[in-house]
């Protein structure tokens, strides 16, 4: 049943197709039931409910976006005061040289184009994206992930790991097309 | 293979599509050799371009005075365009951003497109005001950074100045949530490719998407953030231009009205523009089972909606010009219906308070082509209606010694006809190299159904 100590460290874990998703989620629950902790699941679209079922805590990238947004408007107006009211103090139309109400626009352009830089950017940076290789895209069937498939892969938690066992367990939960993958 | 049950009434999605047929259908469009259509359409939207090109070079080279603008019409065709331009990617936010807040699930398969037609849009528009200003060159001034006059920065306390930030920040945000939306896309065309190139452009592109459920996670917190943000934004940006004109005290611009009047009828005009590009599309590529009719009559009813409010806002500005015993505001709108532009204010009421009742009856917001001649009225209504705000609201102001009239030169009309062009060949090249509906979220929305 145990594979040789030395191929372990090399291998990153084991996938298996699936072909739907209630499979799959049947699946997932049962392979953490056996103990399974690390796994993952490639699909072509978010699957409802994989994410609790997976243990996956809630995204935190709400809080870079705020923190964003608040710089971003802060920047606004001191901005505008600064230019306004100290390096470059004009006289137009009567009007204050820096006042809230007519700084509020820009301040809230910046708020917002600062939390969207923060959404997307904060996003590829949790992922690890970009990333142009990976251990997954071994998988045979991976191009169908992109498709309309599902793989689930037992990741290599690199204390008891056993690829055997792991693709039994793959096996008994009706996955398909199970195979070692590799690191890199 | 996943199958979609008969779903009960109007389909989003048309029973017996299955996911993959979702990937072949959208993918394929890109992926089969080009049409020989696309090639016509392509050469005639280029040439287009290359016409907006020669104007855009012959303005540079002999001063803005080859455009019909004068004292005391000093902003005319170029703003009228720009807020035109404008206004038609209010559409593509509103579907994208706010329809997603409201799980409105039928925009799922036009979302992809009206975003694209959003930052095509905001891409013309933003011509316009750079070459107003007179020196493109020094477009830049607009921005805060240091120039050449050290110590000398913009104006904030003037709307003009907001609407660069707003322009600019719609322009930008907007193509972050296209692009993030087509990174999953992105990833299925990388491994549909049948060539190299097309596998290293489309896996650049793709950043290494791989469709992990960590990534998935992170991924819709995204979305939903651009979309919670673009809310805002959306209508932030069509009242700050609003503010370009109600800021200011010149009869038939300083109304209070003007903020929500403007963000009804850019989504208006914007919806105008989909509907238009939608049916040729679709009759093109043979995305019916895609884009239902249910997608069409949905459009057609926020079109409805918005000529409604429109049409209220012109009753209302010329009650409050009458209510407000201002002499100055009265004159400006009975000059806006029995003046010298009255052809072009009668123009306008006829294509966007008239035309659009059609849409009252089903009969005619399911037919194709009515929705497509309204679609197209609409659009020249809305053009009209920026025309009538600016032109006849300059033209004659307080005294008839200052007073003008305005005539487009050659120059202003090959412009705006160039506009488009450059509209519809970015238009052109999107169908042509990027899957046109999302793909990932219409299979998300068939398997939540499925599930449900």
């Amino acid at each position: 049943m145990s594979q040789s100590t030395e191929r372990i460290g090399g291998i990153y874990g084991v996938a298996a197709e699936f072909e739907d998703a209630e499979e799959l989620l049947a699946a997932v629950r049962a392979l953490r039931e056996r103990g399974y902790r690390k796994l993952d699941v490639l699909s072509p679209f978010p699957v409802h409910g994989l994410a609790e079922a997976l243990g996956i805590r809630r995204s935190p990238l709400g809080w870079a976006a705020l923190v964003a947004g608040v710089t971003g408007a802060s920047a606004a107006f001191l901005l505008q005061w600064w230019t306004g009211a100290v390096s470059y103090p004009l006289v137009v139309g009567g009007k204050p040289f820096f006042a809230v109400e007519p700084s509020v626009p820009v301040a809230f352009e910046l708020a917002v184009l600062l939390a969207s830089f923060a959404a997307v950017l904060g996003m590829l940076a949790l992922n690890g994206l970009p990333r142009f290789h990976h251990p997954v895209f071994a998988h045979p069937r991976y191009p169908a992930v992109t498709d309309d498939r599902f793989v689930l892969v037992v990741e290599n938690d690199g204390e008891r790991f056993d690829a055997v066992q792991a693709s039994e367990a793959l096996r008994a939960t009706g996955g398909e097309h199970i195979q070692v993958l590799e690191a890199e | 293979m996943a199958t979609v049950s008969q779903p009960a009434e109007s389909p989003l999605v048309l029973e017996g599509v299955t996911l993959t047929q979702v990937t072949s259908t959208v993918a394929g469009v890109v992926e089969r050799r080009t049409p020989r259509a696309w090639w016509f359409a392509f050469a005639f939207t280029g040439s287009l371009t290359l016409v907006l090109l020669a104007m855009l070079t012959y303005l540079v080279t002999t001063g803005i005075g080859v455009w019909g603008n004068n004292s005391p019409v000093g902003w005319a065709f170029d703003i009228t365009n720009f807020v035109f331009w404008i206004g038609i990617g209010h559409a593509g936010t509103l579907i994208s951003a706010i329809l997603y807040l409201f799980r409105q699930r039928w925009r799922t398969s036009i979302n992809r497109f009206a975003e694209a037609m959003t930052l095509f849009a905001v891409a013309c528009a933003a011509i316009f005001p750079a070459f107003h200003v007179g020196r493109p060159w020094r477009a830049y001034w607009l921005f805060p950074i240091p120039n050449e006059w050290s110590g000398m920065w913009p104006n904030f306390r003037s709307p003009l100045i907001w609407d660069v930030f707003a322009v600019s920040t719609y322009g930008t945000v907007s193509f972050l949530f296209w692009y993030l939306g087509l990174i999953p896309d992105l990833a299925t065309m990388r491994d549909r490719a049948q060539t190299h190139a097309r596998r290293v452009i489309y896996g650049l592109l793709s950043l290494g998407w791989r469709g992990s459920a960590r990534h998935w996670n992170h991924y819709e917190m995204a979305y939903l953030l651009l979309a919670g943000l673009s809310t805002p934004l959306v209508l932030s940006v069509h009242s700050i231009v609003s503010f370009d004109f109600a800021v200011s005290l010149l009869p038939g611009w300083h109304a209070t009205i003007f903020p929500p009047y403007f963000v009804a009828g850019a989504i208006f005009s914007g919806f105008a523009m989909v509907v238009t590009l939608m049916v040729i599309a679709r009759w093109f590529f043979g995305l019916h089972h895609l884009v239902t009719m249910k997608h069409l009559e949905n459009m057609n009813k926020v079109m409805l909606a918005t000529g409604l409010i429109v049409g209220y806002a012109y009753a209302v500005e010329f009650f409050i010009a009458w209510y407000s015993g201002n002499p100055f505001e009265r004159f400006a709108f009975v000059n806006r219906a029995l003046g010298p532009y009255s052809w072009a204010y009668w123009t306008m009421v006829a294509c966007n308070v008239l035309a659009p009742q059609l849409f009252w009856f089903r009969r005619f917001r399911t037919s194709v082509p009515v929705m497509f001649v309204v679609s197209l009225l609409v659009n020249v209504g809305m053009w009209f209606e920026r025309f009538v705000i600016i032109v006849t609201s300059l033209h004659r102001d307080f005294l008839p010694a200052a007073w003008g009239m305005f005539r487009p030169t050659w120059v202003d009309l090959l412009t705006l006809a160039g506009s488009f062009g450059l509209f519809l060949t970015l238009f052109l090249l999107f169908v042509r190299f990027l899957p046109m509906i999302s793909m990932s979220e219409v299979k998300a929305m068939m398997a939540s159904r499925e599930g449900a």
